[in-house]
């Protein structure tokens, strides 16, 4: 009996040893996860008059290599590590790397001088032929692996030819590094925007020795190697990351900061209670979240810590216009004709969004100011009187007596499934047709809309760059994010048209022109609202931006209490 | 005692290759792909992805070679983060998952047993029918709710603790909290209910007539057999607490092991979905296979190299 209960005990002993033998092999091994306890510990006590900006990331981001990202989480951290050519400042494009940039007459070639000041946080100096690398290394079709955002390159001339390997080399890719301090580059198309464009993270340099050497360069702190007003500090995987001031970084004057810490928290309230408790000094968009319900309360108390902006991005119904009745014009033309905007974003969002009428959303750019009131967005009214009329009449040119009963799918999270139920029971109430609203898993949500197989599915479209094209190329003849079976002959060549000018009048008149056609003419989607970005920011943080898309900008910030 | 460790150990291979199998197929049969996102990659840079994963490749291939790197202890790289490998993530939340699991293991298993031992004894009075009270409610309210109540109480309003996070002592008590009551609820119940059944058996009366003090008998006798429900609750238990709880990670911004679980078939993760499954079912047998062995060992009915299995 004695020897028996000492075998348990060994069982037990040995059995939690190998437990956690799993677990301390791999702390010692890495260092970011060393760094979890202290830097935790900074935080929470780093509430004072320092200078550290705290906010939440909500996961981990996929990577923080330029070539490989493609989302809001790695970009918002990006945002701090490094610097194109130019960066934003108050929606203009300011030199960054680029002291000078000479465009030419046709508005094909750009030549930059890259600043002599411009300096690696390994200390090495940042060259012509380190964009020269990044660009062509992100449009590799060998890269390991393949950068998905790879197409934000295709302005360049041959660019797409490269990477989809149809044709061009990468010696035939139109940019070049002349000398260490001049890059030359070209263009397929005249791109009046294409100065905006440097800024954006596929448009970040790497330093060409670094990531040569070390393909995995961007997994950890310790091998990282950035450009940027901040240097990555550490890199606590699924926990934290920190970001401190770069040294050499040639604007370091501007840089008031001595920390910005990022969390990684999923729960909306767990966010929400640390944001109470001054675990963090931001919540809300772009990369967190404050539950539905306290916003709605926050907007009506008119809270002085909420921050509501619009933001560049539309929410809209796919119509699958390949399919019956679906393909008819007056169907489409009656379904998004039936339902009460305003009311969706007052009683159902209640986030201050803005009804949409038209496809591309405030904030962006026409030819003096705004493209949305430059352009008027009288395209079609709410009706749902003269809906009924045009659906009878759709149907029957369909040889249909009643509209069958058809779903509406949407994927799981945010306010998809309420605003789906209200946009269900309008049509019902309007137009006495019966809608089955469903949720679907978003992979599968996503697979159904772009192999057609729904009758009305849910979207959102958010800004790649501050043009109107943004939002109007996508809709060409087998575009890739053509998700609705769409094509207009008319709508493709416009789109042709102002690609090849770089006329800004024309350019706006052509793109005008095409969203008649599609929403006008053909409401091939149906626009709901235009999105808000909402934020709470605490009083003591000063000038962190969000942008007309809803990235943030804390490059600049200070705290002061 | 050898030959049935060793068949036991085969048992446990074999299980983890159909396992494997089986995953391998439903999840590729899942609708989807890693690279699909709101906003759709070219149909050329897509086809660079798919050959670059192999997707091209057909199924059996993909799966053979999967096989093959199985064998090789390699479970591959995860699709969604970038340049990490399936093992580094495993290992590094399960660091955290498995420290907070042991904690709660211990408080339910003592606290459990303590609690469940005073009731018997109080059989039918007033503090055996509070306790079971408490346990009743403990087993009906949702762990998520208990854990964003506390969080919002203890940290957010009185802030007594941090409101996320694993990075001290302290940071482990609220967690501990939401992840322990079910277990210790179950423990409790369990105990009271197997030892009210001991106390009153025979050779607790002959060892009572023997004269023996009532703290021998209890420990020594009565508890030696009242814990052996408790040992086949506690082991599959184990496994599940040490791999974390998607819940209680979540609300406490714990970087653990259980948010993959849904988070990777989600994002179509796919090594990381085989990944952390057959890691899931490793940790499961094994811990089923001491609780048979701790068994054998607490009860004298038991003999393993006898029953042959």
């Amino acid at each position: 009996m004695k020897a028996k209960l000492t075998l348990l005990l060994v069982l037990v002993v040995a059995t939690v040893a190998i437990l956690s033998g799993c677990g301390n092999n791999n702390s010692g091994g890495n260092t970011g996860g060393n760094t979890a306890g202290e830097n935790a510990g900074e935080a929470s006590n780093g509430g004072g008059a320092d200078q550290v900006f705290r906010m939440n990331l909500s996961s981990e981001p996929p990577t923080l290599d330029p070539a490989l990202m493609q989302d809001q989480v790695s970009s918002t951290v990006m945002s701090g590590l490094f610097e194109g050519l130019t960066r934003m400042e108050n929606g203009e494009a300011v030199n960054a790397m680029a002291e000078d940039i000479q465009v030419s007459e046709d508005g094909l070639k750009y030549t930059f001088k890259i600043r002599p000041d411009a300096k690696w946080s390994n200390g090495d100096a940042v060259t012509a032929h380190d964009f020269e690398y990044s660009w062509k290394r992100t449009l590799d079709p060998n890269l390991n692996p393949p950068a998905p955002y790879a197409y934000q390159l295709y302005y360049i001339k041959n660019a797409e030819e490269y990477n989809t390997g149809k044709g061009a080399t990468v010696d035939q890719v139109g940019v070049k590094a002349i000398d260490d301090s001049t890059l030359e580059v070209e263009l397929k198309n005249p791109t009046p925007y294409f100065k905006s464009l440097l800024s954006f993270y596929t448009y970040y340099p790497v330093n060409k020795a670094v990531v040569s050497a070390n393909p995995a360069w961007a997994a950890e702190a310790a091998t990282y190697v950035s450009n940027g007003p901040f240097k990555l500090e550490s890199w606590s995987h699924s926990d934290s990351i920190d970001l401190v001031p770069f040294e050499n970084y040639y604007g370091k004057a501007d840089i008031k900061l001595s920390k910005v810490h990022f969390v990684m928290i999923s729960d909306a309230n767990t966010e929400s209670n640390m944001y109470d408790t001054e675990e963090l000094d931001w919540s809300g968009k772009p990369t967190g979240s404050i539950p539905v319900e306290q916003l709605a309360m926050l907007i009506q108390d008119k809270n002085p810590e909420l921050v509501s902006q619009p933001q560049a991005s539309t929410y809209y119904y796919n119509f699958n216009n390949t399919k019956k009745p679906f393909n008819n014009v007056k169907v489409r033309k009656a379904l998004a004709m039936a339902i009460d905007r305003k009311a969706i974003v007052e009683k159902v969002t209640k986030g201050n969004e803005i009804p949409a009428y038209g496809f591309v959303p405030p904030g962006i750019h026409g030819v003096n100011g705004d493209f949305r009131d430059e352009v008027t967005t009288e395209y079609f009214k709410e009706d749902p009187a003269e809906a009924k009329k045009l659906l009878a009449e759709g149907l029957a040119e369909e040889g249909m007596t009643a509209m069958p009963e058809f779903e509406l799918s949407y994927n799981e999270g945010g306010l998809h499934k309420p605003v789906a139920e209200a946009i269900a029971d309008m049509w019902n109430k309007n137009l006495g047709i019966t809608v089955k609203t469903q949720t679907v898993e978003w992979k599968v949500f996503l697979q159904n809309r772009t192999s057609l197989a729904y009758d009305v599915a849910r979207a959102g479209w958010g800004a790649d760059y501050n043009d109107p094209m943004t939002y109007i190329d996508m809709w060409i003849t087998g575009g890739g994010n053509n998700d609705t079976g769409f094509s207009n002959a008319e709508y493709d060549k416009l789109v042709k048209d102002a690609y090849a000018t770089s006329d800004q009048q024309a350019r706006v008149d052509a793109m005008a022109k095409a969203e008649q056609i599609l929403i006008g003419d053909n409401m091939a989607i149906m626009p709901i609202f235009y999105s808000s970005v909402n934020t709470l920011v605490k009083p003591y943080v000063k000038n962190v931006t969000i942008d007309y898309k809803g990235d943030i900008d804390y490059t600049r910030a200070y705290i002061e209490k | 005692m050898f030959r049935y460790v060793l068949r036991k150990s085969v048992n446990i291979v074999l299980s983890l290759f159909v396992l494997a199998t089986a995953t391998f197929f439903l999840m590729k049969a899942i609708p989807g792909d890693p690279f699909m996102q709101e906003k759709n990659v070219p149909a050329a840079v897509r086809e660079n992805l798919i050959r670059y994963y192999g997707f091209d490749k057909p199924l059996w291939h993909q799966y053979l070679i999967y096989l093959k790197n199985l064998l090789q202890l390699d479970l591959g790289m995860s699709m969604r983060q970038q340049y990490q490998s399936v093992v580094d993530i495993i290992s590094r939340s399960f660091k955290y998952s498995m420290q907070l699991g042991l904690v709660a293991i211990v408080v339910s298993v003592v606290v459990g047993i303590a609690v469940g031992l005073i009731a018997a004894l109080y059989n039918r009075k007033l503090i055996d029918r509070l306790i079971m009270l408490f346990a009743t409610i403990g087993i009906a309210v949702p762990n998520f709710v208990l854990a964003t109540l506390a969080q919002y109480y203890f940290a957010n309003k009185l802030r007594w603790f941090h409101v996320a996070g694993l990075h001290g002592p302290m940071d482990y008590v609220l967690p501990t909290l939401a992840l322990s009551v079910l277990p210790i609820a179950f423990i409790a119940r369990l105990t009271r209910s197997t030892m009210i059944e001991v106390l009153s058996a025979d050779y607790i009366r002959t060892a009572k007539a023997k004269g023996l003090g009532s703290l021998t008998i209890l420990i020594r006798h009565a508890l030696r057999n009242g814990l052996l429900p408790v040992v086949s609750y506690v082991g599959p238990m184990t496994a599940n607490i040490i791999t974390g709880s998607v819940v209680v990670e979540s609300i406490f911004g714990i970087a653990g092991l259980g948010k993959f679980f849904t988070d990777s078939v989600s994002n179509r993760d796919y090594t990381l979905i085989m990944g952390i499954t057959l890691f899931y079912a490793a940790i499961l047998m094994f811990s089923r296979f001491i609780t048979d062995i701790a068994y054998a060992l607490i009860d004298p009915r038991i003999k393993i190299s006898k029953k042959g299995g």
